[in-house]
């Protein structure tokens, strides 16, 4: 249990957000010229990684809107914010 | 030798005041190589172990443990065993390892308190009695026991329910699976640490893996705070930390590690003699024999490794419980705490080869390994001395993901992962 500061509403409460997974996954180009392991990969396949991690969260009980969030997982520290379409921070 | 466990070791040792009795296991130093390191000694890790030694011949092998046995999610869990599982793969994985707890104190000569006290699966809406009866049919056809009862049957069983029909989540029905119970924990990952002891196994605790060192694609040996070993074959029983080994030999896991909670009431005298689950509201409750209500909570949907978890889900937890259980209004928690698990997308586990020859996984175990211990050590250490996987955990290989032949239990399992 942490605060989020969402980009729009500001700090609110984690059980007001919904955590949408791994973050910067992109969706293949070119669907159809796929092979089963690399939808596989992109389907299923995840970082998990113990430390920092890039993720998508949405605010679903305030605006609604989804943003990013670099978080240490080990400790729960949220160590960046930024919005949709913005470019990472450098870690 | 290993001295054997009796009523007479007791009387003797009693008469030495309890002082004199011989380690279950050693503390040995790790070798420079071995046919075979298993990393991670809770009980999925020490039952391969075991089941390597005993039935596949492999004596020179190691369990490696960052922290103490048995004290990651092993020491954790609720403590439920049950097999009423919906498809056929699950129903042959799960009564596998139901079938070997039956004799598993007698085999181990080590008392884990198995105790087939049933498990009753609630059904609060007219879907959730579909999908029971349904489950209870694909059981018996699996040659699992079950059977479907009525409202009156339930309140019958389990007299504390709160079965009024004007509850927000009443109860409609249940299925009961009378083989299926709990165990103690401790004593399982205690037990088998003895007997893989007996046979030769090093147990090394305080032990951290840090590295995997690959020689292209096969697998040369293990890197540890307690120096190198060289060995060819390394199973990976690491359960929340699966994707972290991963991680080290450059695979990728279809997993995601997250918190889930449980908590433990005041001891209080024998009140519920069985375990009651409900998948629609997320509560499970039974009695520990030191009398503790035993509550398993959800899981927190975020990734995370810190083994807490937010109190809003023990929250809702106990909203429910006390809803069906009026009668547990003034009881006191005495304890909560996390465990990390690793949870696949379909919610069923990964006991499987992979791309790298001689990396093996045993992980994906999600919210409720702890029933499969014995079967998953069985299983997993078929796999590991064959390099092939057992019939029973064939349909559990990593290849489904690609495949698509998914073991989609989520949801249909007897409650929700």
């Amino acid at each position: 249990m942490f605060l989020i500061n969402c980009p729009y509403c500001g700090e609110r409460d984690q059980q007001e957000f919904k955590a949408g997974g791994e973050a910067h996954i992109e969706r293949p180009k070119q669907p159809t010229e796929l092979s089963d392991d690399e939808w596989a990969e992109y389907l299923f396949m995840r970082k998990n990684i113990k430390g920092v991690q890039f993720e998508r969260w949405n605010h679903a009980h305030g605006c609604r809107k989804w943003f990013n969030m670099v978080r240490d997982t080990s400790n729960d520290e949220i160590k960046a914010i930024y919005k949709m379409g913005e470019k990472p921070p450098s870690q | 030798m290993r001295n054997k466990y009796s009523v007479f070791s007791l009387i003797k040792n009693a008469l030495s005041y309890h002082e004199n009795w011989q380690r279950a296991w050693k503390d040995p130093a790790p070798k420079k190589e071995y046919d075979a390191v298993i990393v991670g000694g809770g009980g999925h890790g020490l039952a391969t172990a075991y089941y390597l030694a005993k039935k596949h011949n492999m004596n020179n092998i190691a369990v490696v443990e960052k922290g103490w046995i048995g004290g990651g999610n092993t020491g954790r869990n609720t403590t439920i065993i049950r097999s009423n599982y919906l498809w056929d793969a699950s129903a042959g994985l799960y009564d596998h390892a139901l079938k070997i707890w039956e004799g598993l104190s007698q085999e181990l000569n080590y008392n884990v308190m198995f105790s087939q006290r049933g498990v009753m699966n609630l059904a609060h809406n007219l879907q959730d009695v579909r999908d029971l009866k349904r489950r209870t049919h694909a059981n018996r056809l699996n040659g699992i026991d079950a059977v479907y009862l009525s409202t009156e049957e339930v309140k019958k069983f389990c007299p504390i329910i709160n079965t009024s029909p004007d509850i927000r989540y009443p109860v409609l029905g249940g299925t009961l699976q009378r083989r299926a119970g709990t165990a103690r924990h401790d004593a399982v990952a205690w037990g088998y640490a003895r007997g893989a002891d007996a046979m030769g196994v090093d147990i090394i605790q305080n032990c951290e893996v840090k590295g995997i060192k690959r020689n292209g694609d096969s697998v040369e040996g293990i890197e540890t705070t307690k120096g190198f070993i060289k060995t060819k074959k390394v199973g990976v029983v690491a359960a929340g930390h699966s994707s972290v080994i991963a991680n080290m030999a450059g695979l990728r896991l279809p997993l995601e590690s997250k918190p889930l909670q449980a908590l433990v009431s005041e001891p209080v005298k024998p009140i519920i003699d069985t375990v009651v689950m409900s998948n629609a509201v997320h509560a499970y409750v039974s009695q520990s024999d030191k009398g503790e209500l035993v509550i398993g909570a959800g899981t927190d949907d975020y990734v995370s490794y810190t083994q807490k978890g937010s109190h809003q889900i023990v929250e809702g937890t106990l909203n429910a419980i006390l809803e069906l259980y009026p009668i547990f209004s003034r009881m006191r928690m005495l304890r909560q705490w996390g465990g990390i698990v690793d949870i696949c997308p379909d919610a069923s586990p990964i006991l499987s080869k992979t791309s790298i020859k001689g990396l093996y996984f045993n992980c994906g175990w999600g919210t409720g390994g702890f029933k499969a211990t014995p079967g998953s050590g069985d299983l997993f250490a078929h796999t590991i001395a064959n390099d092939e996987p057992h019939k029973l955990n064939a349909a559990f290989n990593l290849n489904r993901f690609v495949s698509g032949d998914l073991v989609d239990e989520h949801g249909a399992a007897a409650v929700a992962h």
